[in-house]
């Protein structure tokens, strides 16, 4: 067999592909469910025994955040990851790494919550990861994995996203992507590439100005002017990127739209209601930020209902509503605290919401 | 068509490490799979379950209420766990410890009884790996040759010298599993 080809959990799919892509510098702090990530890394201690790439576990998660904006701020590939309670820590990290422009890739495995919450899988953290959840107007863009070949390739194109915008990137997978194993294939290992963008910090070069990084702009004029430069960024974001996969959704009557696991339960709920002739498909956002508003408008001329699946309270059903202004009926399920709704139930729900 | 399969037993008695093993031989046969354990403080004692995923289909939820087939460990996994199995579906239990035995009508029951075997082997290390043989003499879904290289795949290399007597716990499952009925 190609060796090539593995069976991984997602979390160590997530620190595979670092090492692979030639991800200049992990920092993290362990937290269930995703501790897998750190646990691989210092496991294969790619400092070492591989390509040169640097592990730490920090102190805390505000440290590690900290770090990877220093290592970003050097122009160096530099990455994060949490879980919910360890993501929230972060979120004045984020809020800077915004505000400076500095592109990193940061993952949350999400489980439940508020607070310490359960270790259980949980997507109760999308207001967070699309709304903003450190202060003041950003975005960052947002990859939501549903599969453990996802978990691996979103870190390369993460990675290739945020170095293009100058944007911190968050992967937004959740407890039951990170721990269950599936067949990945992997890519050839590339070497770290020791070229530095222009605007990175590298030391005062000669016959050049100097290179400043900050997120302080004092001056209101000038903090706007940084406003609307990452405004145009976003709208440049929203045109290019926007990434979506459709099921079964040619001749839909109804869709399902649903992301990371749920999009998963969700097939199966598509796959059961076609065999007893209900028209059903599905929509799945890859990116949450931007969203797929513009193909659910088109969508929705065919449609009498869309189902939002999400292990929430109801939070990615928000931006669909808004996405379809209202027009036709659109409906949320969910489960909570780290309880994933299975196929049947799902489907039990579909028929009593809308048949 | 794609075998969707549940493992539920106590935390301890390698019902995790035996359906990776499974998964590890199906993804060398060039199947797909899909391996997603309970992680949750069960882990940390108490009852652990496991869903293992074959077949030649896309999977798609790794999260189900019934299953195809279900290997039943312990008495509350019993309990939980006999209706999950779709009718016409296969059920596979180790009788020890049970104090109550599958009833249903409509689906294959097996036993095999691998604790007693394995006791009487003095090794009840190798318990996991004769119910797989087992199961898989009865649901053949991947090709035993696959089991071998799926241990060596699964263990850390230390274990590396006990994938003989594995395999010969393997063979022996196959052996003493007995059809209780079957439909």
């Amino acid at each position: 067999m190609d060796s090539n080809i593995r069976l991984m959990k997602g979390n160590e799919a997530i620190a595979e592909a670092a090492i692979r892509h030639g991800v200049d510098a992990y920092f993290g702090y362990p937290i269930t469910p995703q501790s897998e990530i750190i646990e691989y890394l210092a496991k294969e201690d790619p400092f070492t025994k591989r390509n040169g790439m640097v592990v730490l576990q920090a102190e805390s998660e505000i440290a590690a955040i900290n770090m990877v904006y220093g290592a970003a701020g050097c122009g160096k590939k530099a990455m994060t990851s949490s879980s919910s309670p360890g993501i929230s820590l972060k979120q004045e990290g984020v809020s800077y790494l915004a505000g400076a422009e500095l592109p990193c890739v940061i993952v949350n495995v999400v489980r439940g919550g508020p607070g310490l919450g359960t270790i259980q899988p949980s997507q109760a953290d999308y207001f967070q990861s699309v709304k903003g959840g450190g202060h003041g107007d950003y975005h960052m863009i947002v990859l939501a994995p549903s599969t453990v070949q996802e978990q691996y390739d979103f870190v390369a194109l993460g990675f290739d996203l945020a170095f293009k915008y100058r944007t911190p990137l968050l992967i937004l997978s959740d407890g039951a992507i990170g721990q269950m194993m599936e067949k990945v294939v992997l890519s050839e290992e590339k070497p770290r590439d020791n070229t530095v963008p222009d605007w990175a910090i590298v030391g005062k070069t000669p016959n050049r100005e100097r290179n400043y990084i900050t997120s302080l702009f004092l001056d209101a004029e000038v903090q706007e002017n940084q406003n609307k430069r990452l405004q145009k960024k976003y709208t440049e974001i929203r045109q290019n990127e926007i990434r979506f996969e459709e099921f079964m959704t040619h001749d839909a009557e109804y869709l399902i739209v649903a992301y990371g696991i749920s999009a998963r339960i969700s097939q199966k709920v598509v796959e059961t209601a076609r065999n007893q002739g209900i028209k059903l498909g599905m929509l799945r956002p890859i990116t949450l930020w931007p969203f797929p508003s513009k193909r659910l408008v088109e969508l929705s001329q065919q449609l009498q209902g869309i189902l939002c699946v999400e292990m929430s309270a109801g939070q990615m059903v928000e931006d669909v509503k808004l996405a379809v202004e209202c027009k036709i009926p659109v409906k949320h399920y969910g489960r909570m605290g780290g309880i994933i709704a299975s196929p049947t139930e799902v489907f039990e729900n579909f028929k009593t919401l809308f048949l | 068509m794609n075998e969707e399969i549940l493992i539920a037993g106590f935390g301890g008695q390698g019902v995790l490490s035996m359906g990776k093993i499974l998964a590890y031989a199906g993804m060398m046969q060039g199947k797909e799979v899909c391996w997603m354990p309970s992680y949750g403080p069960e882990m940390r004692g108490g009852t652990a379950n496991v869903t293992v995923i074959i077949g030649d289909k896309t999977i798609y939820s790794p999260i189900l209420q019934t299953f195809d087939t279900i290997v039943i460990l312990n008495q509350q996994s019993l309990i939980k766990f006999e209706s999950a199995v779709r009718t016409g579906g296969k059920l596979f239990y180790d009788s020890n410890g049970l104090k109550t035995l599958p009833t249903r009508k409509d689906i294959s029951i097996y036993h095999i009884p691998a604790t007693a075997k394995s006791a009487e082997m003095q090794n009840l290390k190798i318990f996991n790996i004769m119910m797989l043989g087992g199961l898989l003499e009865k649901l053949p879904i991947v090709n035993k040759k696959f089991i071998e290289q799926g241990l060596y795949k699964s263990l850390p290399e230390r274990a590396h010298n006990m994938i003989p007597l594995n395999m010969e716990a393997f063979s022996i499952g196959a052996n003493i599993v007995e059809t209780i009925h079957e439909i």
